[in-house]
C-alpha cells in the first residue's frame, strides 16, 4: 500500500521501519531536514521536506495515490489538520495521534467529524497496558484479546514450580486448568512449543487463559499473587495522568511525584483522589520519605529514560514493589532484558502495534480481519486475533485436517460468549474470533496460516 | 569495514558479469565467429569464482556508507578488469593495458578508444564494447539492485547513492527497487525507440543495436573507422536527438509519464540544459557556416557535435579539430559542463554548475550586504548545506586531480592542447578531445603510464570522484 507518514520522530520512524519491513511504499513528511535525512538514509522510504498541513506538500508526497495517511507529528492540532486536509486532497484513510487529555476525552466527536479512521493515544494505550499489569502483578506482560475475555500472560517459571521439568503433553493432566502455553522464551531462543517440549525453571512462558482461572493457575505453578494497593508513579506527564486516572478509578492509592509545581497543581485538580507530591523523583531522600520501601508498585514514567531505569533499579533494590519502567527513546532491549528493571513499556511500540494492526486489516479485504495484534520477544513473535468471515478457507475443515504452517499455533477460539481451547477435532466457524501465535510475521488474514 | 559482506556481494557481481559475458557469445553464435569462445571461457571462470564466493551468506550483514562506496568502486574496477580479458586473450588487443583502457572507457561511457581500425574487430567484440556503454550508462549496481535481493534495504540505498551521478540522489518512488527498475524501464524503452528509428534509416539490426546502446549510455563507441561521417543525414539526426534525450535527467521522463507535465518542465536543470544546448549550437553553426556553406549542413554538424560533447557521448560526424578556435573553445567549455544529473551523461553536471553560479551570486551579495541572509534554491527548494559543501569539495578535488593527471600525461611530450584535452575528455567521460586525441584520432599513441592515469580519471569521473578517491585512504580499509 502507499502510506504517508507525517512527522518522523520516535513513532514516525518506528512506523517507517516496521511498515517498510512489511513491504509498503512509504513516504515521510517532516519539516526538519535533519530528522528527515535520518529516516531516509536508514530505511527504504522517500522523504518530502515541508509542513504536512500544506496541500502542496501533501500533493508532492503523493496524497492523491495514497491509501493511508498517518499523522504523528509532535502537535495534536497539526495531526488533526493534516488528516483533515489529506481527507479532502486525496481519497485515503487517516490515522492521527492525539495525545492531549482534553482532546482525548472528546475523541469520538473529533474522529467522526474529521473523518479519522483511527485516533491513537500512545500514552493512554501505555497506561492501559500498565494497569493490566498491575492487576496481575506476577505477570511480566499482559495482552488481551476478544474484548478482554482472553488474556495472553507472560510469566517466569519460579523455583520449585510444578512446571519445572514438565513435558507439555502431560500439562493438562497435571495442572488440570484450561490454559495453553503458546510461547516459551529461553535465554535467546523463542519456541512455539509442541507436545514434546519440556519446561525448565526460569523459562518465560506466555499463557492464554480466561481471567476466572488465573488465580488457580498462579497458585498451582507456585507464583504468589498479592493484590496491589499502593502505587507510586514517578513523573506526572500525560502518561502519569492517564495512569493516575485509571488506577484511582480502580480504587488504588496513587502517589504521583512530579517535578514542576504548576503541573502538580494541575494534576491535583484533575485527580482529586490521588496524592500529588512536588519534587524530583530521582531524589533518594524524597522517595524514601514517601515510602518507596513499602509501596506495592513503582511506575517510572518520567520523560527521561535514564532516570526511569535508575529509579527502577533502585526500587528493585530497596523494596519488593512491582516495577514498571517506561522506555521511550533508548533501544537497548537486549541489555535491559538482563537488568532488574521489571516490565518495560514503550509507548511508541504500542502505537506502532495499533497502527500496523490497522494497516494489516486494511490490506486484507476478504476472509478475515486482524482485530488485534501484539508483538512480543523483540518483535520475533506475533499474536494476532482474526475475525473470521464466511468465505475463509479455514472454515472448511477441522483443525486436525488443516495444514497449518510451522511455528504457528491456534491458541484460542472465541465463539459468541464461549472461549474454546481448540483441539484437532474443532472447526473454525464464520463469526469466530481466532487467536493465533506465530513466528511467521506479517500475516494479513487467517487463511495465511495455511501452508 | 565488513570484508565478508563485501566479498559476498562482489561474488554476486561476478555472477552477473558472467551472465553479461554470455551476450557476446550469443552474437558470436549468430555470426559464427570463433572469438566467441573467449567470452564463454571467461564467463565460465568468472561464474565459478562467483558461485564459490556466494555459496555462504555472511552472518554479519552490517552495511554502511563506507561499504557502499568501496563496493561500488571495487566492483567497477573488477568488472572492467574482467571484461578486458576476452579482448586480450583473443589476440585482438594483445596488450592487456590497452584492453583494460578500452573496457574502462566503455563502462565509464567515455568512448575513448585505443583501436585504430574497429571495423576489423569481430562483431561480438564490437557488441561487447557497445554493450559496456549501455550497462555503464545507467550503472551496473543499479542494474543489480533491481534484480538482486540484497542484504538489507539500507545497503541498496548506499550503493545507489554512491553510483548515481549528480550532487544529490533522489528517489522517484518510495521503494528503491522500484525506482531502479523504473529507471531501467525508461532506459530500455528509449533505447528500443532509437533502435527502431535507426532500422527505418536502413541500417542493419546489428549496427542499429550497437549505435543505440552506445548512444543510450552516452558512451560513444562507434563501429566504423570514420565515426559517424559516413552515415546518412537521417541517422545522424536521429542520433543527435537521442544523445540529447539521454542527457536529460530521467526524473523529467518520469514526471511526464506520471502526467505531471508542468512539474517536468519546471526542472531548472533541464531548462538550462536545453538553453545551453540551443545557444551553443547556434553560436557554433554561425561560426562554422563558412566551412559547410549551407545553413542546414552547419546546423546539423553543430547540433551533432554539441550534443556529443555536452552529453559526453563522443561520436563525431566531422573533425572539429579543423573548426575555428572560437567553436573549439565552446566545445572545450561544454566538456566541463556535461549533461544533467540523473542522466546517463558525464561531466560535472548542469545542476552542479547551477549551484556554483548561485553560490557565487550569494557570496557577492553577502559582500555587498554583509548581514543579508540568503538560501540557495533549486527547483524552488532550498539546497541544503550538505549538498553545497559536497559540491564545493567535488570541485576542489576535481581541479586537483585534473591538474595532477595533466602533469603526468605531459610526460608523453605531446602538445599542450592534446595533453590537456586528453585528460578533460577522459575525466568527463566524453572520449575524443582535441589535437592528437581528436575525433578522428585515438589514444593508442599514449604511453602505458598515461593510459593508466587516464583509466583512473575515467573511473573517477564516472563515479563522481569520491568512491574512487576513498580507496586511497587507509582509514577506509580498517576493520
Amino acid at each position: 500500500m502507499n502510506i504517508i507518514i507525517a512527522g518522523c520522530g520516535g513513532v514516525g520512524s518506528t512506523l517507517a521501519e516496521q511498515l517498510t519491513a512489511e513491504n509498503h511504499e512509504i513516504t515521510v513528511i517532516d519539516n526538519n531536514s535533519k530528522n528527515l535525512q535520518n529516516v531516509v538514509s536508514q530505511f527504504d522510504v522517500m522523504g518530502v521536506l515541508g509542513n504536512s498541513t500544506s496541500y502542496v506538500v501533501q500533493m508532492e508526497a503523493g496524497i492523491d495515490k495514497a491509501d493511508l495517511l498517518i499523522a504523528v507529528t509532535d502537535h495534536d492540532e497539526i495531526n488533526m489538520l493534516t488528516c483533515l486536509i489529506a481527507k479532502k486532497a486525496g481519497n485515503c484513510q487517516t490515522i492521527a495521534r492525539v495525545r492531549s487529555p482534553q482532546y482525548f476525552t472528546e475523541i469520538d466527536f473529533i474522529r467522526d467529524e474529521l473523518g479519522l479512521s483511527m485516533a491513537v493515544n500512545p500514552e493512554f494505550a501505555a497506561a492501559q497496558e500498565i494497569s493490566r499489569l498491575l492487576q496481575i502483578p506476577s505477570a511480566l506482560e499482559v495482552d488481551t484479546f476478544a474484548k478482554g475475555r482472553v488474556n495472553l500472560i507472560k510469566m517466569e517459571i519460579p523455583q520449585n514450580s510444578e512446571l519445572d521439568q514438565l513435558m507439555l503433553a502431560d500439562f493438562s493432566q497435571k495442572i488440570g486448568i484450561d490454559t495453553l502455553i503458546c510461547i516459551v522464551e529461553r535465554d535467546k531462543d523463542v519456541f512455539i512449543p509442541g507436545g514434546d517440549f519440556v519446561l525448565h525453571t526460569g523459562d518465560k512462558i506466555y499463557v492464554t487463559m480466561q481471567m476466572s482461572v488465573l488465580n488457580d493457575f498462579l497458585n498451582k505453578i507456585g507464583l504468589k499473587e498479592k493484590q496491589i494497593k499502593k502505587v507510586m508513579i514517578a513523573g506526572g506527564g500525560n502518561m502519569g495522568y492517564y495512569l493516575g486516572r485509571i488506577l484511582t478509578e480502580a480504587h488504588m492509592q496513587v502517589k504521583i511525584i512530579e517535578k514542576k509545581e504548576e503541573r502538580c497543581a494541575e494534576l491535583s485538580e484533575l485527580l482529586p483522589k490521588a496524592m500529588i507530591i512536588h519534587g524530583n523523583a530521582t531524589d533518594r531522600q524524597l522517595i524514601l520519605e514517601e515510602d518507596l520501601e513499602t509501596t506495592d508498585a513503582l511506575i517510572a514514567v518520567t520523560d527521561i529514560d535514564e532516570e526511569n531505569i535508575l529509579l527502577a533499579l533502585y526500587a528493585n533494590k530497596v523494596s519488593n514493589a512491582k516495577v514498571i519502567t517506561r522506555i521511550n527513546r533508548l533501544s537497548f532491549e537486549d541489555v535491559l532484558d538482563n537488568m532488574p528493571v521489571g516490565s518495560t513499556v514503550t509507548p511508541k511500540d504500542i502505537t506502532a502495534e495499533y497502527i500496523i494492526r490497522y494497516v494489516r486489516s486494511m490490506q486484507n479485504s476478504y476472509g478475515s480481519n486482524v482485530e488485534t495484534l501484539y508483538r512480543m520477544v523483540d518483535n520475533r513473535v506475533e499474536a494476532l486475533e482474526f475475525h473470521v468471515d464466511a468465505d475463509a478457507k479455514v472454515t472448511k475443515a477441522t483443525l486436525g485436517e488443516l495444514k497449518i504452517k510451522k511455528n504457528t499455533l491456534i491458541c484460542c477460539i472465541s465463539r459468541d460468549k464461549h472461549i474454546i481451547r481448540p483441539t484437532g477435532r474443532d472447526i473454525i466457524m464464520a463469526g469466530d474470533s481466532v487467536i493465533v501465535v506465530t513466528t511467521n510475521r506479517g500475516l494479513n488474514g487467517i487463511d495465511e496460516i495455511l501452508s | 569495514m565488513n570484508y565478508r559482506i563485501l566479498v559476498y556481494t562482489l561474488g554476486w557481481i561476478l555472477n552477473f558479469q558472467a551472465l553479461f559475458l554470455l551476450l557476446p557469445c550469443l552474437v558470436a553464435l549468430v555470426y559464427q565467429e570463433p572469438s566467441g569462445w573467449n567470452f564463454l571461457f571467461t564467463a565460465l571462470v568468472v561464474s565459478i569464482i562467483g558461485i564459490i564466493l556466494t555459496c555462504k551468506k555472511p552472518q554479519n550483514n552490517q552495511f554502511h556508507a563506507r561499504e557502499g562506496f568501496v563496493l561500488v568502486a571495487v566492483s567497477w574496477i573488477l568488472i572492467s578488469l574482467i571484461s578486458a580479458i576476452p579482448l586480450c586473450i583473443s589476440g585482438e588487443v594483445p596488450n592487456y593495458i590497452d584492453a583494460l583502457f578500452e573496457m574502462v572507457s566503455g563502462y565509464t561511457t567515455t568512448g575513448a578508444s585505443i583501436l585504430t581500425a574497429v571495423e576489423e574487430l569481430p562483431k561480438c567484440m564490437n557488441f561487447w564494447r557497445c554493450f559496456s556503454n549501455w550497462i555503464g550508462g545507467m550503472g551496473v549496481i543499479v542494474f543489480i539492485v533491481t534484480i538482486l535481493p540484497m542484504t538489507g534495504s539500507n545497503a541498496n540505498m548506499y550503493l545507489m547513492r554512491a553510483e548515481s551521478p549528480g550532487p544529490s540522489f533522489g528517489k522517484l518512488v518510495p521503494k528503491l527497487k522500484k525506482t531502479a527498475s523504473l529507471l531501467y524501464i525508461m532506459y530500455i524503452v528509449l533505447t528500443l525507440t532509437q533502435l527502431v528509428l535507426l532500422l527505418f534509416g536502413g541500417l542493419d539490426f546489428f549496427e542499429s543495436l550497437c549505435i543505440s546502446t552506445a548512444t543510450a549510455g552516452t558512451g560513444g563507441f562507434g563501429i566504423r573507422n570514420d565515426g559517424f561521417s559516413g552515415y546518412s543525414s537521417y541517422v545522424q539526426i536521429v542520433v543527435t536527438v537521442f544523445m540529447f534525450l539521454f542527457g536529460v535527467n530521467f526524473k523529467f521522463y518520469f514526471l511526464i509519464v506520471m502526467k505531471k507535465l508542468k512539474d517536468a518542465f519546471l526542472i531548472e536543470e533541464v531548462r538550462w540544459y536545453a538553453i545551453l544546448y540551443a545557444v551553443a549550437t547556434i553560436l557554433i553553426a554561425i561560426d562554422i557556416f563558412h566551412l559547410f556553406g549551407s545553413v542546414g549542413e552547419s546546423l546539423k554538424h553543430s547540433a551533432f557535435q554539441v550534443a556529443t560533447v555536452m552529453t559526453t557521448t563522443g561520436f563525431a560526424t566531422t573533425d572539429f579539430n579543423q573548426w575555428p578556435i572560437f567553436s573549439q573553445m565552446i566545445m572545450l567549455i561544454l566538456m566541463f559542463v556535461g549533461a544533467c544529473a540523473g542522466s546517463t551523461g558525464g561531466g560535472m553536471k548542469i545542476s552542479r554548475f547551477i549551484i556554483y553560479i548561485k553560490s557565487a551570486q550569494k557570496e557577492i551579495a553577502c559582500l555587498l550586504h554583509p548581514n543579508s541572509v540568503k538560501k540557495i534554491k533549486m527547483d524552488d527548494k532550498v539546497v541544503d548545506h550538505e549538498t553545497l559543501r559536497s559540491a564545493n569539495v567535488y570541485l576542489i578535488i576535481y581541479v586537483l586531480l585534473v591538474s595532477a593527471s595533466v602533469l603526468l600525461v605531459s610526460l608523453n611530450g605531446f602538445d599542450l592542447i592534446t595533453t590537456v584535452t586528453s585528460v578533460i575528455a577522459t575525466f568527463n567521460n566524453i572520449g575524443p578531445g582535441l589535437g592528437v586525441v581528436g575525433p578522428m584520432g585515438n589514444y593508442s599513441s599514449l604511453s602505458v603510464l598515461s593510459k593508466l592515469v587516464l583509466i583512473f580519471d575515467m573511473l573517477a569521473g564516472r563515479l563522481e570522484i569520491f568512491p574512487i578517491v576513498m580507496l586511497f585512504f587507509r582509514d577506509t580499509w580498517k576493520r
